[in-house]
């Protein structure tokens, strides 16, 4: 084959347009085009601030947690479609701070918020804190948390916020290929050899502790009527797709008892596991070294 | 579960991909990668095929499943083709009223 056949193929796949460099596609679109980012009269902006910080941040962390799988993959293939699905998660989590931080009115961007606050600050859920243990906990955690997002996100399409309901609609056609793709992993490890089915077993084991709170009550979301979804209201499509899933893969679902509350609070009042500060000291160490840098 | 898979293989094995653009009117073969099965390697696709937002349809074929023609049967079979340039229908007038040519 020559230099011009390969040519030739990759252009066939563009649209017509000036642009023929090899294999660029085109028609990207921007989520957020022509959508008005004025806080809607009605709704209460420092909560708004702090609902999309919550849900920028389960995305941040777990996104920066799917990103140190990399070069780590038992696959060249698979390392490229976890980092397609950490990369999707960081432009759900840059929305989603920027947002916070419009609402917020404060002056701070996306990267002010990204990387200048401390631990505490955190709103993230526990589940995407830690580091997962092997390639069987990957595959589990990443169905659950999927499975959670896509079913709040297919919530907040309707949302009185038009941002927030723009984000949401972008993200739910990211998080089915995601749930998707992970389902995928934990049926073929489920219902793959003895020793794959034991350790789906034992990570799904390991990760269920942390499962309960996200269907927690959140006291931001009830300042939201309209605008943010009750996290209770999603436990029902969540369990339906676990349970069809681990019903695939030939799997029990686990029944040991939810990790625990510290005085009444959890991630999404900024009391964390001990993972988080390792993840914001890899996550934090360039900006906060060189604050004034840009790249 | 079945005993005869817990049989590991070191290696999975190879898929051609064909992708069609959204202006595309059939499938174009863009590159290979390895999978454990069919399923597998159309999710593998999308992930390293699609990922500038080329295609709107996916093939997978095993590479196996393939039957090609070999670089020693080259002059059989293509140079007879070489010299009979009438094959092509360009040796007529197309009238005005006749449409879509």
């Amino acid at each position: 084959m020559t230099d011009d056949d390969d040519f030739a193929a990759y252009q066939s796949l563009a649209e017509e347009t000036e642009d023929h460099r090899w294999a660029f596609g085109t028609g990207f679109s921007d989520p957020l085009e022509g959508i008005d980012t004025s806080v809607p009269a009605g709704v209460d902006g420092a909560a708004l601030a702090a609902y999309c910080l919550a849900l920028g941040d389960d995305a941040l962390i777990y996104s920066h947690r799917l990103q140190q799988w990399v070069t780590r993959m038992p696959e060249l293939e698979e390392e490229t479609a976890l980092a397609n699905i950490a990369l999707d998660l960081l432009g759900q989590a840059r929305l989603l701070l920027s947002r916070a931080g419009q609402a917020e009115g404060a002056g701070r961007d996306e990267d002010r918020l990204a990387f200048f606050r401390t631990e505490g600050d955190f709103r993230n859920v526990r589940l995407v804190e830690p580091a997962d243990a092997d390639f069987a906990e990957l595959a589990g955690r990443l169905l659950i948390f999927s499975a959670w997002r896509l079913a709040l996100f297919g919530e907040l399409t309707g949302s009185a916020d038009p941002v927030v309901a723009a984000i949401a609609g972008k993200g739910v056609k990211e998080l089915a290929y995601h749930r998707d793709y992970a389902a995928q992993w934990v049926i073929r490890l489920g219902d793959g050899t003895a020793l794959s089915h034991a350790r789906m077993q034992a990570a799904l084991a390991a990760i269920w502790p942390l499962v309960d709170e996200l269907f927690r009550s959140d006291a931001v979301a009830a300042r939201l009527p309209g605008v943010a979804a009750d996290p209770a209201g999603l436990r029902a499509e969540v369990d339906g797709v676990l349970d069809a899933v681990l019903g695939a893969a030939g799997l029990d679902r686990p029944t040991g008892a939810p990790l625990a509350p510290v005085a009444g609070q959890a991630g999404r009042e900024g009391v964390h596991t001990e993972a988080l500060g390792y993840v914001l000291a890899e996550l934090q160490s360039v900006a906060r070294a060189y604050p004034d840098a840009t790249w | 579960m079945d005993e005869s898979r817990d049989q590991v293989r070191s290696d999975w094995p190879l898929y051609e991909v064909f992708l069609r653009g959204k202006r595309g009117l059939n499938h174009v073969h863009v590159g290979s990668l390895h999978a454990a099965d069919a399923q597998m390697a159309l999710r593998h696709a999308r992930d390293l095929y699609t990922r500038r937002n080329e295609g709107v349809s996916i093939w997978v074929v095993a590479a196996r499943d393939i039957t090609a023609s070999s670089p020693d049967e080259k002059d059989p079979f293509f140079a007879p083709s070489g010299d009979k340039v009438y094959r092509h229908p360009t040796f007529y007038e197309i009238p005005e009223d006749v449409p879509h040519m």
